[in-house]
């Protein structure tokens, strides 16, 4: 494995210390992760001259970012190809047939099980679950998700991507984002209008709460009133009736 | 303070105290494999559930479980039993069970508690994990498919040693305890994860295979290789001594050991003096005991006390040097020195050559400013407590002396002697910080005092620790740091010149001229030995160093596993080593030849037949030699000699950490340290000076 | 079904222009100042009336667990931390909510990190929503420019800065003390509790770690009143809740629906029904990867929330509805999830590391048969084992996947042993 040595300088690192600016003076190691993000994209993949530079910048002892660069499945700890293809296989996009299309990405890049394909352009690997479920089968390439798939299509991604083409990433069928197949069974209004009739029912609602709790101060207030008149009443009684004695004596 | 039941027993203890330590309290074993109570918590093990209630239905890790008021715990219940069986059950299905070849066979946690909570046979039918073994130095060897992730060592590593460079990664079954880089260990305490170790993952390396614990014989002692005065067992068998194990004191060295008071122990048995030496016709001839000692007073027969000296090296024992001072004072002779490195120590007052503060006071102290050292290789042990301080916080260190690096954070003030009459003087803010501090401390190293200027020096730090506030008062913030193990022993008993004697410059330039014509070395092997002219020198020792190249005599000694001997550490400590083994071929113990040889050079012999004698007399001179693991305080007083200082920066006088002493030079486990740690193959060869024997 | 009307995230689907100008329409941003000026007892009450319960999948009472963070900001400042790692296998919700609804998070990051004095928000994404995060960046950049944050939030004066932090591919981040650690430079391994986040979290700091559809529903139930989000599904499992339907179904999608809606209506209404019909169905995940299957039977009436899924021995978790019809192999099902926690346990505990292991091998050799029949009952005793004694809840979502399956298609497992073993030795198991 290469150790060419690695220095961390330039827009790269101005790009680092404007990470290292979201966290509290001395927590700059909470930057490791953008940081080795950076530098991953910037190199390809984390050397451990790469690594050393980061743990320096950051003041973090070299063992930690070992640590975190072998933690974390994004991060790569050696050259890979130009693009990473990476192929979920959990359960829902096993369900949905995810072995048709690793071993049509397979087939597409001549690659037998998993790593980068001869020409260098991909690497290709078995990832869990890429959180876009509804969307099933899944594939990530680079930076985007290809949602969807069927052998065909990930095949002509693949193809797209040997000729230098960026395919449109997102669902391959046509459909929008993770509303159903033929369109969404909700939501076809005017969320403006929807908002304005919230907020009118919200307003109805405060105003019926505001009435009933007028109403309920009445009723309360009344029922004190009758109380406090039939307390006077019996005073009144308890009174005659104690003073009738006198009276009577 | 909260209350709690533990298996219907009853206990009120301190806020924060866990489940854990409270059963310990009440005599209730809770077995572990992570935790240590020495260490931070990590609770990954998993192995100390109990039974807690009110809570979750489900037990909980009581090592990371503070007490709470009215908290009902149950140790022995059998969802507790139940659930350490669990975890046993996990932690063995992909241990190797190789206990037969293993190292730690009959002192591993993992073979004692699988004795309690394991199965007798495996339900487990897939393959087990193998993880490749890494290489961690000469030290450290290791076999990490028996490794149970407890992360002992990584947090001992991280957080004890201060030096960070062994950590885990990856992630599941995948994980892996590793320093990545497959580079030896820097730490000088590094042999210590061996013995935190529960399983036999990390392991002795040199001692590999060597024995198995139950056949040693365990003997309790006091390393002698730094001026610590750590305590040690010295395993044996037979008469070698196999290892060396830290043996407890929460004064010094905690349950720690230094690797160089570890590990040099294989020198014990290598390059050793075995029988006495007489050179004849510039050749060292194999000699008796009386030729030996005959041919000495053949050598002293006629001189004057005056034209005879003595100098006591870094390892030499009290006894052995009451013996060699009363020898000499009945010879008539005022030139004697315990100093070899010239250290300017003012023996006239105690508090001006101790490490006042004590050890374990340094965790008392607020703001730390180190002189002329490099506590990290002088002393690891100390330095881990200075350490432990700094990581507690509040505590600032300023250094004026080398730049190394200590394991913690310092602020570096200078390198000098006009550095520190800078600092004096309220120059930078540091003045400030040890005034305002309330328990500051100051550390002089020998780097400081074995100068020519040392005096002047020693002057001004003990005019900095009083206007700082470091002495005089409640507070002993004054503090010197030896490097060897018999310097404040040699200085309490006077092991210096006496009226119009001299020291050790003034007996090398002595022997150089001719007017010292017998000079006797007691396990003195740093001095310039090109630089005695003609003397005849008397090398009394244990190792073929640089001393008994030279001698014209040896005669050959104990090493301080091989006597019973007092030695008084750099806090003015009083400690005794027993003996674990004896001295090899026809050595003896130091006090007893020179007992010997006084009958060739004394009308009479000296005044003590045994060593209870010998002891008795001296502690009629030094009462406090008397008093074992004590320390007798010292009176605060006028030392050091003002003066002009020079420029040259303070140096530490631990060049090579390794190879400091004849034992040290002479181990081979040392010898693969310079060469892997400090990647010296060469410098290694040079600095050994020794005969190979 | 719910009304459209009562639907929180109206543009779950990305129809809309989902930055601010298209969010102020649908009601992001309005009136947000009247709302921070209630005060932070007020939005706490309000946030408890409304029943909201964590969408993340413990479903604790958010209110309540805002109400944990201390009354005055002391030395330590307050942190609102929140966890956009999604990655249950099953679960896709937050993604829509950070993609096409990012300002409902962010102007909940501004009431939430006011409700419990907290100046700065972390929105901790996982590294591979690269798309998600930008777009919500954008929106982040957009608030500040507009004033919505930053010193003087909406003109509140109040000071709210939020930070969004991007994960490198660790599923046990969501949990949300790994995630602290992993938002301080660390590994991903769970804290031990306690100490609570409230009181030591981020940096040692109080702090409160909530899922993105917790904080994005905030700011409406709010706008609308506690009552009203409290109005809709059933006591203790009120309000509204995004849906992920994957699997065996015709159209798989997400949608907001009412909290208690039968899970059959579910499927047929939005999710155009099960592959090949109803009948077809063999089991239902109900709430992600972690909690038990649902066979049919079970299927046929349960209802979505939190306590009815629990009174049939699974749960709600993050309401990721997985479908598998008949042609689906349950064991081979299973065995992907204990593939999923065997990658994903962090290694620090012991019966998690070795633990998931096993029983993935286990599930494995089950898959072909290839095992006795009695270790059916060890596997189930490896679940037992690890249940309730780990640091954090995967080693619960490890044992509680296989716990089901073994409780509803025992069976199955016992049929493909005794199958095998008449394969390799006719008239042994006869």
């Amino acid at each position: 494995m290469s150790e060419a040595p690695f220095t961390l300088d330039g827009e790269l690192k101005a790009a680092a210390q404007a990470a290292m600016a979201k966290y509290p003076p001395g927590r700059q190691a909470s930057a490791v992760l953008p940081v080795l993000d950076l530098v991953q994209r910037h190199e390809g993949w984390l050397s451990r001259p790469a690594m050393d530079a980061v743990a320096e910048l950051l003041e973090m002892p070299p063992i930690r970012v070992y640590e975190v660069a072998t933690f974390y499945t994004m991060l790569r700890l050696k050259p890979e190809g130009k693009h990473s293809v990476r192929v979920c296989t959990s359960l829902s996009c096993w369900l949905r047939g995810s072995e048709e299309i690793l071993a049509a990405c397979r087939a597409a890049l001549g690659v037998e099980s998993f790593g980068t394909s001869a020409d260098g352009l991909f690497t290709l690997e078995q990832v869990e679950c890429s959180g876009a479920c509804v969307n099933a089968p899944v594939v990530e390439i680079d930076d985007d998700y290809y949602e969807d798939l069927t052998p065909e299509t990930i095949r002509g991604v693949l193809e797209a991507l040997k000729r230098g083409e960026r395919p449109q990433a997102g669902p391959q069928g046509g459909r929008q984002a993770s509303a159903p197949e033929g369109g969404p069974t909700t939501l076809t209004g005017d969320p403006a209008e929807l908002h304005a009739k919230a907020m009118a029912a919200a307003a109805e609602r405060a105003r019926a709460r505001a009435a009933k709790a007028a109403e309920e101060a009445k009723t309360a207030k009344a029922a004190e009133e009758a109380k406090t008149a039939k307390a006077a009443e019996e005073a009144k009684t308890a009174g005659d009736a104690k003073a009738a004695p006198g009276e009577k004596g | 303070m909260p209350k709690c039941t533990i298996d219907g027993i009853e206990i009120e203890v301190e806020p924060g105290t866990t489940v854990l330590q409270a059963a310990e309290r009440l005599g209730i074993e809770i077995p572990r494999f992570c935790y240590h109570e020495r260490l931070a918590i990590a609770g990954n093990c998993r192995m100390c559930l109990v039974e807690v209630s009110p809570g979750p239905p489900k037990p909980a890790a009581s090592c990371a479980l503070p007490v709470g008021d009215g908290m009902t715990i149950k140790t022995d219940s059998p969802m507790v039993v139940k659930a350490r069986r669990a975890v046993m059950e996990f932690l063995l299905i992909n241990h190797p069970l190789d206990c037969p070849i293993c190292d730690q066979g009959g002192e591993c946690d993992l073979q004692d508690q699988a004795m309690a909570y394991g199965r007798d046979r495996s339900r487990f039918g897939e393959m087990k994990r193998a993880v490749p073994d890494k290489d961690m130095g000469p030290l450290v060897g290791t076999h990490m498919t028996r490794c149970i992730q407890c992360t002992r060592c990584i947090r001992f590593i991280t957080d004890i040693a201060g030096v960070p460079e062994l950590g885990a990664t990856g992630r599941g079954e995948g994980m892996e305890i590793t320093t990545y880089v497959e580079k030896a260990l820097t730490s000088e305490l590094s042999g210590n994860i061996i013995d935190l170790c529960p399983v036999g993952a990390l392991t002795n390396k040199p001692y590999a295979f060597k024995a198995r614990p139950w056949e040693l014989h365990h003997t309790e002692s006091i390393d002698v290789l730094d001026a610590v005065g750590s305590n040690v067992f010295l395993d044996t068998r037979g008469n070698e001594v196999l290892r060396a194990m830290p043996r407890l004191n929460e004064g010094i060295n905690e349950e720690w050991l230094a690797d160089k008071s570890r590990f040099a122990v294989d020198g014990l048995s290598r390059r050793r003096l075995d029988r006495p030496w007489v050179r004849r016709d510039g050749k060292l001839i194999e000699a008796s005991w009386s030729e030996a000692l005959a041919a000495v007073a053949e050598a002293a027969k006629g001189l004057k006390g005056e034209q005879m000296a003595a100098l006591a090296g870094d390892q030499a024992d009290c006894e052995a040097m009451f013996a060699l001072k009363s020898l000499f004072q009945s010879l008539g002779s005022p030139h004697l020195d315990c100093r070899q490195d010239g250290a300017a120590l003012d023996p006239t007052c105690r508090a001006g050559y101790l490490f006042n503060t004590t050890i374990a006071g340094i965790e008392q102290a607020d703001a730390i400013l180190l002189i002329g050292t490099d506590p990290r290789r002088e002393a690891p042990i100390l330095n881990a407590r200075i350490g432990k301080r700094w990581r507690a916080g509040g505590c600032p260190i300023g250094v004026i002396g080398p730049q190394t690096e200590l394991t913690y954070k310092v602020r570096h003030l200078g390198s000098g002697p006009a550095d520190l009459a800078d600092l004096a003087a309220g120059k930078g803010d540091f003045l400030k910080v040890l005034k305002d501090a309330e328990r500051p401390m100051i550390v002089l190293g020998m780097g400081a005092l074995a100068r020519p200027d040392g005096a002047a020096i020693l002057a001004q730090a003990r005019a900095l620790a009083e206007a700082v506030g470091a002495a005089g008062g409640n507070w002993a913030g004054f503090n010197v740091l030896h490097t060897a193990a018999a310097r404040v022993g040699g200085l309490d008993l006077g092991f210096v010149p006496g009226a119009g004697g001299r020291d050790l410059a003034g007996i090398v330039k002595g022997a150089g001229e001719g007017a010292i014509k017998l000079l006797y070395l007691l396990g003195a092997d740093e001095i310039d030995m090109d630089a005695l002219g003609k003397a005849f020198v008397v090398y009394q020792g244990h190792h073929g160093d640089a001393g008994a190249r030279r001698a014209d005599v040896i005669l050959p000694g104990a090493a301080y596993s091989e006597k019973p001997a007092t030695y008084v550490n750099t806090e003015g400590r009083v400690q005794r080593t027993r003996r674990a083994a004896h001295p090899p071929g026809q050595g003896r113990e130091d006090w007893a030849i020179l007992r010997a040889l006084s009958e060739h050079l004394l009308p009479a012999p000296l005044p003590f037949d045994s060593l209870a004698e010998l002891r008795r007399a001296m502690v009629a001179e030094v009462p406090h030699l008397a008093r074992e693991d004590h320390i007798e305080p010292a009176v605060w007083g006028t030392f050091g000699q003002p003066g002009e200082t020079g420029g040259e920066p303070f140096m530490s006088p631990v060049k090579t950490y390794y190879t400091t002493c004849p034992i040290s030079r002479a181990s081979p486990t040392m010898a693969a340290c310079v060469a892997e740690i400090l990647g010296q193959g060469t410098a290694s060869q040079e600095e050994r000076t020794g005969t190979d024997g | 079904m719910l009304n459209d009307v009562d639907r929180i995230f109206t543009n779950l689907y990305g129809r809309h222009d989902p930055f601010l100008a298209g969010a102020r329409k649908r009601g992001d941003w309005d009136g947000t100042k009247d709302i921070l000026a209630r005060g932070q007892e007020a939005i706490i009450e309000e946030i408890k009336a409304a029943g909201l319960r964590g969408r993340g999948g413990a479903g604790f009472p958010a209110g309540v667990k805002w109400s944990f963070m201390p009354k005055q900001e002391g030395p330590r400042p307050h942190y609102l931390v929140v966890n956009a790692d999604e990655g249950e296998p099953g679960t896709c919700k937050d993604r829509d909510i950070l993609r096409h609804d990012p300002h409902k998070l962010v102007e909940g990051c501004l009431i939430a990190g006011f409700a419990m004095r907290a100046h700065v928000a972390y929105i901790y994404i996982r590294g591979e929503f690269f798309r998600e995060a930008e777009a919500l960046q954008r929106a982040i950049d957009e608030a500040y420019d507009a004033g919505l944050i930053g010193p003087d939030s909406c003109g509140s004066g109040w000071q709210m800065d939020v930070y969004l932090h991007r994960g490198a591919g660790a599923y046990i981040c969501g949990e949300e003390t790994a995630l602290l650690q992993s938002l301080e430079g660390k590994k991903g391994q769970p804290r031990l509790k306690p100490p609570f986040p409230a009181g030591v979290g981020l940096y040692g700091c109080p702090t409160t770690v909530n899922n993105v559809e917790t904080i994005a529903c905030a700011p409406t139930i709010l706008r609308r009143g506690g009552d009203w989000f409290a109005a809709l599904g059933r006591p203790n499992n009120s309000g509204t809740k995004i849906f992920c339907i994957s699997g065996h179904v015709n159209r798989p999608c997400n949608v907001e629906e009412e909290m208690g809606i039968p899970l059959r209506e579910l499927i047929e209404r939005h999710a155009g029904g099960v592959r090949g019909g109803w009948d077809n169905l063999l089991a239902i995940i109900p709430g992600g990867a972690s909690v038990p299957l649902l066979p049919k039977s079970i299927c046929d009436d349960v209802l979505m929330d939190f306590d009815s899924l629990k009174e049939v021995r699974s749960g709600l978790g993050t309401a990721a509805v997985m479908v598998m019809d008949k042609s689906t192999d349950v064991v081979r099902a299973i065995h992907r999830l204990s593939q999923f926690y065997k990658h994903e346990s962090c290694g620090q505990c012991t019966p998690c590391r070795e633990g998931t292991g096993w029983l993935m091998r286990v599930m494995e050799r089950l898959v072909s048969g290839e095992a006795e029949v009695e270790e059916i009952d060890l596997l189930e005793e490896v679940t037992r084992q690890i249940e309730g004694h780990t640091i954090c809840a995967l080693g619960d979502a490890a044992a509680w996947p296989i716990q089901g399956l073994i409780r509803h298609f025992r069976p199955e497992l016992e049929r493909r042993i005794l199958a095998r073993k008449r394969r390799i030795s006719p008239g042994a198991a006869a």
